[in-house]
């Protein structure tokens, strides 16, 4: 190399330049590979509304539905199920359904059972912590965790729920059960995954 | 070492160039630097001559990385990352092909058991104070090897597709949901689905058989160049390089790793693989901690088993999740569960520069710091041991308790480590 500053200053221009270029071009080639991790086309379409009969569904019994993959739990509540929401009311964390309402509790449900028809809860059976499918439904004294009161207890983690979904305080899972876009198709018919609103 | 123009030069010293062993070393060495790293690495790298029990780990180590290696490239021959086939044939190769019972019972026992001498080549590092300087840098490259396994256990547990390997994996991509702001869609970017699916089992087959194992070998060579380039530690801490034989150069209290330590690690080796064939053949499942029982169902993503708890080696980092409960400062405990598990894990790395003791080897330290290595050995052990259980509140305020001695363990060490009454440390080490 020359001793010639100006010379050398040149060169290290072009060498700075040469890197710059080069290093643009060696991170868009990311771009198409990091783009591969994405859900495909096909996972995508997968998503279509559920439709769930719930005609011979007993008092305080739980059937489980799958949509998007996911669970999601229709549970029909017996009086004393119901009564145990207001008992539970100063123990969890968002009683009024008021955190991220637009994703977890749609505008129909936003209520105390968080429902449509006050006794039939349908909710998406996932922690809303790591994700796990909750244990339940606990009646009272049947769980340790829940001690006298009723709900769902996740197995991995021990975060409780009452029996309309909602999380208690100070546990890990930060928000209650998401309620999925739901509406009756007949009295016994349910439609899982859209409702009247937008879709 | 060989540059420019030289003569031939006989580098064996076992015969003359016209043997034909010899000639053929030779022609090698004049194209290969083989003896030349032969000499580095083996025949002339000294190491202590008062290596104890704590040294086999490291060679171990190696020995499990060659099992996983070969066992795991015959199985992924009959392996099928497919989500509708997986269980099936990990069964297939449990049943009907010959012999395939051995080779999954090897690399389902390798993975706990490498797990089981990183952790004893950790703790040999702690308490002899392997970080210290100048060997900060094989000991973040150990951390690096460390938390590299622990993705090749997370990704090849996904496999067997069972239910804990389902439900194991939902909660661990999950994780990356509780980041703020871009949470939720990394973890579809990760999962490559909105749930755990097809697509995750594929991606994670990908990781466990190709990727990391590439970059776990870089890893290794670079802790064993880094190794070689400052030579070992040793139970009494001292620097054997500080008293060379000023004739030869080479360290009084050095002896050549082979054949001195090779030999020796063959006893190590013989024991290992005592233990380890027991396991295999005996108590593969090792009472449900080795293979969860839950793991031999079938995948069903739309329940949970009743009791999900991560394989031994990360319960208590999983016991650690589970401690934080509070919101803190309008920050979900979720959040804060993963930042302290990420945390308990990340601060491995800052070691070499958080212990400020003045000598190395806990043989020279204070009562007190064995009494501090004591108490988080067993705050350790507590939370794993309360990671495998179900959640509970006394077990809760145990966790909290124990996740508070473990961070306070090394967020005190600037302080602790240099408090009471050091004995003097000898010039040459002690047999």
């Amino acid at each position: 190399m020359s001793n010639d500053p100006s010379a050398h200053s040149g060169r290290r221009g072009a060498i700075v330049a040469t890197s710059v270029v080069g290093g643009f071009g060696a991170l868009c080639t990311a771009i198409p590979f990091v783009a591969t991790f994405a859900p495909s086309e096909k996972a995508r379409a997968a998503g279509a509304p559920v439709e769930v009969d719930i005609g011979n569904l007993k008092e305080g019994e739980l059937i489980i539905a799958e949509w998007r993959g996911k669970p999601v739990w229709i549970l029909k509540r017996s009086k004393e199920m119901l009564d145990s929401l207001a008992k539970t009311e100063s123990k969890v964390a968002d009683p009024k359904s008021e955190r991220k309402p637009s994703e977890l509790t749609p505008e129909y449900c936003r209520n105390q059972a968080r429902s449509i028809k006050p006794e039939v809860l349908v909710a998406v059976g996932i922690c809303t912590h790591l994700g796990c499918s909750p244990s339940g439904p606990f009646a009272t004294g049947a769980n340790i965790t829940l001690g006298d009161d009723m709900g769902f207890v996740c197995p991995c983690h021990g975060s409780t729920f009452d029996l309309a979904g909602r999380v208690w305080k100070d546990k890990p899972a930060p928000d209650n059960l998401e309620i999925p876009p739901h509406k009756y198709l007949s009295d016994t018919r349910l439609l899982i995954g859209e409702d009247n609103k937008g879709a | 070492m060989a540059t420019g123009k030289k003569e031939p030069v006989l580098v064996t010293g076992l015969g003359a160039l016209d043997k034909p062993a010899s000639g053929l070393l030779t022609w090698v060495d004049q194209r290969f630097p083989l003896m030349e790293n032969w000499k580095a690495h083996l025949s002339e790298y000294y190491a202590p001559k008062n290596f104890n029990f704590w040294y086999f780990f490291g060679a171990l180590a190696m020995l499990v990385l060659v099992i996983q290696i070969v066992t795991g490239i015959f199985l992924t021959m009959h392996y099928k990352p497919d989500a509708a086939k997986a269980f099936e044939s990990v069964e297939y190769i449990m049943r009907e092909v010959p012999w395939g019972w051995l080779v999954r019972y090897m690399h389902s026992t390798g993975a706990s058991m490498f797990f089981v001498v990183i952790y004893l080549h950790m703790f040999r590092g702690l308490i002899y104070g392997s970080y210290r300087k100048p060997r900060e840098l094989i000991w973040v490259f150990g951390v690096m090897i460390f938390l590299c396994l622990m993705g090749e256990a997370f990704f090849g547990y996904l496999l067997p597709w069972g239910q804990m390997s389902y439900w194991g994996a939902q909660v661990i991509v999950n994780l990356a949901s509780a980041i703020p702001l871009i949470g939720p869609d990394l973890a579809i970017w990760v999962r490559g689905d909105y749930v755990v699916g097809d697509a995750t089992l594929n991606r994670f087959f990908a990781f466990h058989v190709i990727a990391l194992p590439l970059v776990l070998l870089g890893l290794v060579a670079a802790h064993i160049l880094a190794l070689h380039e400052v030579g070992s530690n040793n139970p009494d801490g001292v620097e054997i390089n500080e008293n060379k034989d000023p004739k030869t150069g080479i360290p009084l209290d050095g002896i050549p790793f082979h054949p001195y330590y090779t030999v020796h690690d063959i006893v190590g080796v013989v024991v290992f693989l005592m233990v380890f064939s027991a396991i295999v053949f005996f108590a593969p499942e090792m009472g449900g901690y080795f293979l969860e029982y839950n793991n031999f169902v079938p995948a069903d993503p739309l329940k949970t088993p009743l009791h999900i708890a991560p394989v031994w080696y990360f319960t208590p980092y999983y016991s650690i999740l589970r401690a934080m409960v509070w919101n803190f400062f309008w920050i979900d405990a979720k959040v804060w569960g993963v930042v302290a598990m990420g945390a308990s894990t990340l601060i491995f790395f800052f070691l070499p520069w958080l212990d400020r003791s003045p000598v190395k080897s806990i043989r020279y330290r204070p009562r007190l710091h064995t009494w501090a290595y004591t108490l988080f050995v067993i705050a350790f052990l507590i939370l794993g041991y309360l990671g495998t259980l179900p959640p509970s509140p006394v077990g809760e305020v145990v966790s909290q308790v124990c996740t508070l001695i473990y961070f306070a363990f090394f967020l005190g060490m600037p302080w602790w480590s240099r408090w009471g009454q050091f004995k003097p440390v000898p010039a040459r080490v002690t047999m």
